[in-house]
């Protein structure tokens, strides 16, 4: 089934609706597998034939699935998109990577590869990334157990169509000696704000990393993340059976939730007119430039996001927020403008979307 | 000896590969760090200096010829080396976790802790997987087969390919 990106471009994924438990902080809940197939060597070592079979056989397989109307069960969405990713302009590869659903390596790769995607982006699996399947399933706010049962399903429903490459001592074998085992990746995405006003972040990053926990930002690179969105997932994969790496990423989540919250207090206590400044001057900025950079739309959305949840501005709701840290990324913006800007040109495109979105339709006093 | 980059002792005695020839490289940790930096990074960065990790576990304890000698391994099913493995921190095939298992195993330890999979297990397929990994070997040999135009032997492959397939 084809899948129309300018459609798709006006709405956002299931992941991004902030409908789910601790949503103003848990952004999203993901797990991923990774996969292999027995007969066939590692990505790494691949021939384009190899690929090209790799993909064609998993292709049929999930066709065959969704015909006998077993894979829906997992998605409400309903239908199921395949997609060339191959074959996609690089405006569509980043469209893709920009919501979360193929990696960004899985865009710049060459060769056979493709992705699958359920109506409602709850589910997606990327076929010849780094392993032969990833399989992926997304979830607004904090939501991990419902997520494992999910890809458990789906899981087990592939691995009745082939032949997965596992041993007995080592579990389910991946490309990667740091994935093999249950080839388990569970994260959540976490705005944490006000622990970066605070400074306190890298002492909590320190700590996460020595009960093995990985964290990283969500945009750009390092410790410090555009926008103060951070990924937190775990690092080990074997040695532990599924349910018990998800418990180690879901118990540290609370006592996350709670130092954000306790900072948000902090600062609202202590410094309420500095933050409430901080927090005005964002959405004034995001609601009267004429022009402005990816980079800087991130960092005042931040804090638009947190003054939106401190109840400091109340013309703007939750889910408009997440949207616009999307809709606003470069491949969106073209989609959603129908064609194709340069950098400038964005910039101008972008001021203008966040002057519509976020004045709730009429103008601000004093602004265009 | 000294390292070859500053003047602190060598630590890491790493075979590099130049040109396609294996070259003996002596250094310092500081400079082992930099020099080992992992060329690709995984996907979901959890273990981004994981190749570094991994030389440096080999690294400690052996000699340079040892090491040169086990850089020279080549996995039979997909004929990576190990010194490719080294380089590129990604293994060729599913086999290379039988084949290297040994080198494998500090590895292992230093990024999980364990060397023991528990937790779910296919509920199909999962007991001759191993047999199957050959297929890649079969498959690889039979084209060889072809090429040099030995269409017995070709067939031959052809039928244990086959009786492996309807194993399955
Ligand atoms: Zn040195
Ligand atoms: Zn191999």
């Amino acid at each position: 089934m084809s899948l129309d990106f300018e459609t798709m471009a006006h709405d956002c994924g299931e992941w991004l609706r902030a409908s789910g438990p601790e949503s103003d902080i848990v952004i999203s809940s993901r797990v991923r597998l990774a996969r292999n197939l027995t007969d066939f060597p590692f990505i790494a070592r691949a021939s384009e034939s190899d690929r090209e079979q790799i993909e064609q056989i998993l292709h049929a397989r999930i066709e065959a699935l969704q015909a006998a109307g077993k894979l829906p069960a997992a998605t409400p969405g309903g239908e199921l998109h395949y997609i060339n990713v191959g074959k996609l302009s690089e405006v569509d590869r980043q469209f893709l990577v920009e919501r979360q659903l193929i990696s960004r390596e899985h865009a710049e790769a060459e060769g056979a590869r493709a992705v699958v995607i359920d109506g409602g982006e709850r589910f997606s699996v990327m076929i010849n990334e780094e392993d032969h399947l990833r399989i992926q399933v997304m979830h607004s706010g904090l939501d991990l157990e419902t997520a494992w049962k999910e890809i458990n399903q789906i899981d087990d429903l592939l691995e009745e169509q082939v032949n997965y490459a596992y041993n007995d001592r080592l579990g389910y074998l991946t490309a990667c000696p740091t994935n093999v085992g249950t080839g388990i990746r569970v994260s959540v995405m976490l705005h944490l704000p006000a622990l970066v006003i605070t400074r306190q972040i890298d002492k909590v990053f320190r700590s996460l990393q020595k009960i093995n926990l990985a964290v990283r930002g969500l945009y750009g690179e390092g410790s410090q993340a555009m926008g103060d969105f951070y990924q937190i997932s775990n690092q080990v994969t074997l040695g532990m059976p599924e349910e018990e790496l998800l418990k180690k990423v879901a118990d540290v989540v609370p006592v996350l939730l709670e130092y954000e919250r306790q900072a948000r207090d902090f600062l609202i206590r202590e410094s309420q007119e500095t933050l409430h400044d901080r927090v005005s001057r964002a959405f004034g900025i995001l609601r009267t430039a004429q022009t402005i950079s990816s980079e800087e739309t991130l960092h005042l959305l931040s804090s638009v996001r947190m003054g939106v949840n401190l109840g400091l501005i109340g013309d703007v709701a939750i889910p408009t927020v997440n949207k616009l840290f999307v809709h606003t990324q470069p491949a969106h913006l073209q989609k959603l403008a129908g064609m194709e800007l340069d950098q400038s040109d964005r910039n101008i495109e972008r001021a203008s979307y966040l002057r519509r979105h976020l004045n709730g339709g009429k103008p601000p006093a004093g602004a265009n | 000896m000294k390292c070859q980059k500053c003047d602190k002792p060598a630590t890491f005695h790493i075979t590099d590969l130049v040109d396609g020839e294996p070259k003996e490289v002596h250094l310092c940790e500081v400079c082992a760090k930099d020099f080992l930096a992992p060329i690709t990074q995984d996907s979901d960065s959890a273990m981004p200096e994981m190749a570094g990790l991994l030389a440096q576990q080999l690294a400690i304890g052996q000699t340079a010829e040892e090491l040169a000698e086990l850089d020279q391994r080549v996995c039979p099913v997909c004929g990576i080396s190990f010194l490719e493995f080294r380089k590129q921190g990604r293994l060729g095939c599913p086999h290379d976790y039988v084949h290297f298992a040994k080198e494998l195993e500090p590895l292992l330890v230093n990024i999980h802790g364990e060397t023991q999979h528990v937790g779910k297990t296919p509920r199909r397929g999962g007991a001759n997987a191993e047999q199957q990994t050959q297929l890649i070997r079969l498959r690889r040999e039979m084209k060889e087969a072809v090429t040099k135009e030995n269409y017995e032997r070709a067939s031959e492959i052809r039928d244990e390919i086959r009786s492996i397939e309807q194993a399955s």
